[in-house]
């Protein structure tokens, strides 16, 4: 128990620690972009935010077809706490995609591959999270969940490839980001590295939370 | 054989239970239909307009019939306990998911011919031709496919018209914009060598997600 | 593979610790049972108990959580498809869809059995139910009691060796149940085995070679008919049902 909660505590600082100094990078170290202009910024908490919306939706996937394999609960715990964070990330990265478009090009929103996937994705995520929430029984849920996180993992490299193609055919799209110097590198390594450790810290929680209130359960189960 | 024969046998039975009562043969057909007449209206009667968004149109309406129709698959087996009685028969469940697929795929694909005859005659533009039917039969193979994991599903969830729809529609968007494109391509009078990326997209998504949801059907089946 | 001959084999039902969780809701709690070849076993007890569960468990529609069902020396869990054709289940809902024919219900499920011989054996069954006149009706025009009988023929299709009955007089008619009795218990010169679950206690008892009393997902009582003392066992059903029967 100790062990665990020095284990969070340290999470969380790290997390702070590393925030603090993204978001100094981001607003003070890094120069404006030439372009852009300040509005620019926003594209280093964008980044990360599809990074992470992206590979909660593998770990979704791949805690999808352990749970299934072996019907632990823990698994699943994995699989709807990455839905749901994931799912918040990925609304967020929209959300910036607009506030950046919207400044930048007069737009808000435009129908590039990378955001009508990532579109498509935040679909899926309410796909996955409706069909939990509307199963008669958690159990039940709970193997609905891993079908669509299986089901909509595999489907999303193929979407990426119709929107790719899509794009070919209608171009006009607007492009987000340019080369990157020195600086903008290091302030976004920077900045995933604090999203990347934040988002650890919140799926712990969240696994941690779950398997409390699971526990809870079987006792009041036991009571009855 | 066994596999087949028995997944031929579900897919009768459905066939003969619509034929019989031919409710759901009316209800999606005229809904489809409806949907191509207020579509008519909202978008201008241009011919010109018409032919640019008929592919468009065309998909639209293939979608939303496609759930209507998807959605009756397996609410006519919770009737009479029907589901507990094929679960114990001595087949595996994926015999159930193929029945059961093919069985939607021929529906959906007879309402579909129905309807691109009638979007001909309504809007003077020729959907009839042999590489747009073929783009429909492709892309309603994927729809039938993941159409009837996801029918399974929903049907064991609480507010089930409105799930399905729910998981379904983002899944298929990859195909219908695929064939929206190539259907464009088509009315634009193109040859078969331009349709071949979108072929294969949807070739690889039907192949994809076929085997994906055949081997997971026994998970939403069990209980 | 089955572990002994088949022929021989005494023991046709065998369940060793079978466990039946609903998310956090244990329906059954380890259930040892055992039933003999041609065997009456008679499940008594109350809603909630678990009888439908159990049922559907052997039946081999459900999976258990834990424990092993073996049938006729073949395990559930890897011979589910060879148990299945020996297994003839009725339950209160009849599996029949209403609109289709008789004759196109018992088909398709012929087909699902392997029945050699479809049409001989349909019209076989459905004169042993009495619904030979109707076998061009649909099923949604019959009267209850009507389905009930297509519902017997349909389990007796492909000539299973055991019956499970869930529930008969909620479902089905007593009247329909006490004259085709002879012919569920017997096919062909083959004494059936049989798992019916009942809130009756006097009917299970006419019937019954075999008692158990289910309670909570345990079985409380089990006993054969010889060692049988009503009056305890109308006592024990008491106690853990909460009710009088």
């Amino acid at each position: 128990m100790k062990g665990k909660e020095t284990l969070k505590t340290v999470g969380l600082f790290a997390a702070l620690a590393l925030f603090v100094a993204a978001l100094y990078m981001v607003f003070i170290y890094v120069p404006t972009e030439a372009q852009m202009g300040v509005v620019q910024r926003i594209f280093y908490f964008h980044v990360p935010l599809a990074w992470l919306g992206l590979l909660s939706y593998t770990l979704v996937f791949i805690s999808s077809i352990m749970f299934l394999w072996k019907r632990n609960a823990s698994w699943d715990n994995l699989a709807s706490s990455a839905a749901e964070i994931g799912f918040i990330f990925t609304t967020l990265f929209l959300i910036s995609g607009s506030l950046w478009a919207k400044p930048a090009w007069g737009v808000w929103w435009t129908w590039t591959p990378r955001l009508t996937t990532a579109l498509i994705l935040w679909f899926i995520y309410i796909a996955y999270l409706t069909v939990r929430f509307y199963a008669p029984e958690k159990q039940q849920g709970a193997r609905f969940g891993a079908v669509v996180g299986i089901v909509g993992f595999v489907d999303v490299p193929i979407i990426a490839l119709a929107t790719t193609i899509w794009q070919s055919e209608h171009p006009g799209a607007l492009i987000f980001e340019g080369g990157l110097a020195p600086e903008m590198k290091l302030t976004l390594m920077t900045s995933i590295a604090a999203f990347t450790v934040l988002y650890i810290f919140l799926l712990t929680l969240s696994t941690g939370l779950k398997k409390r209130e699971n526990e809870i359960e079987e006792l009041r189960e036991k009571l009855e | 054989m066994s596999f087949l024969s028995k997944s031929l046998a579900i897919a009768r039975k459905e066939a003969l239970a619509e034929m019989r009562t031919r409710e759901m043969v009316f209800a999606v057909l005229v809904f489809t239909l409806l949907v191509l007449v207020i579509f008519n209206f909202t978008t201008g009667v241009s011919p010109q307009v018409v032919h640019d968004i008929a592919p468009g149109l065309l998909w639209a309406t293939f979608s939303f019939s496609g759930v209507l129709a998807l959605n009756r698959s397996f609410v006519r087996e919770k009737e009479n306990g029907c589901l507990d009685g094929l679960m114990a028969c001595p087949a595996d469940r994926e015999v159930i998911y193929a029945g059961k697929a093919l069985s939607s795929l021929v529906f959906m694909l007879s309402i579909e011919i129905i309807a691109l005859v009638i979007f001909t005659l309504l809007f003077n533009v020729n959907v009839l031709s042999l590489p747009l039917i073929l783009i429909t039969f492709l892309a309603t193979i994927g729809f039938a496919a993941v159409g009837t994991l996801f029918s399974a599903l929903s049907a064991n969830t609480r507010a089930r018209e409105m799930v399905l729809p729910i998981l379904f529609l983002p899944v298929v968007l990859p195909v219908v914009i695929s064939a929206v494109q190539a259907s464009e391509k088509v009315l634009d009078g193109k040859s078969w060598g331009g349709l071949s990326p979108y072929l294969q997209l949807i070739l690889a998504f039907d192949v994809v997600i076929t085997a994906v949801s055949y081997l997971v059907f026994a998970y939403v089946i069990e209980q | 593979m089955p572990n002994g001959n088949p022929e021989t084999v005494q023991t046709v039902i065998e369940t060793r610790g079978v466990t039946k969780r609903f998310g956090n809701r244990l329906v059954l709690k380890g259930i040892d049972l055992t039933v003999r070849r041609g065997e009456l076993a008679v499940l008594f007890g109350p809603n909630g108990a678990g009888k439908t569960t159990l049922l559907r468990i052997l039946a081999t529609i459900m999976n258990p959580t834990a424990g092993t069902i073996t049938i006729d020396g073949f395990s559930a869990k890897d011979d589910a498809g060879v148990i299945r054709r020996k297994i003839g289940v009725v339950s209160h809902l009849t599996f029949l869809y209403n609109d289709l024919t008789i004759r196109e219900n018992l088909d398709f499920y012929a087909r699902m059995y392997d029945v050699p011989q479809r049409k001989e054996r349909i019209q076989e069954t459905v004169e042993m139910v009495g619904m030979g006149a109707r076998l061009n009706d649909r099923v949604g025009t019959l009267s209850r009691g009507m389905q009930q009988r297509v519902a017997i023929a349909r389990a007796v299709l492909h000539q299973p060796e055991i019956l499970l009955f869930d529930e008969p007089e909620t479902g089905l008619d007593q009247r329909i149940i006490s004259v085709l009795w002879d012919n569920l218990r017997y096919e062909k010169g083959v004494k059936r085995t049989i798992v019916l679950t009942t809130h009756d206690l006097d009917r299970g008892l006419e019937l019954g070679e075999r008692f158990l009393v289910l309670s909570r997902g345990t079985v409380v009582y089990d006993n054969v008919r010889a060692q049988v003392d009503t009056s305890l066992l109308r006592q024990t059903y008491e106690q853990w049902a909460g009710v009088a029967i």
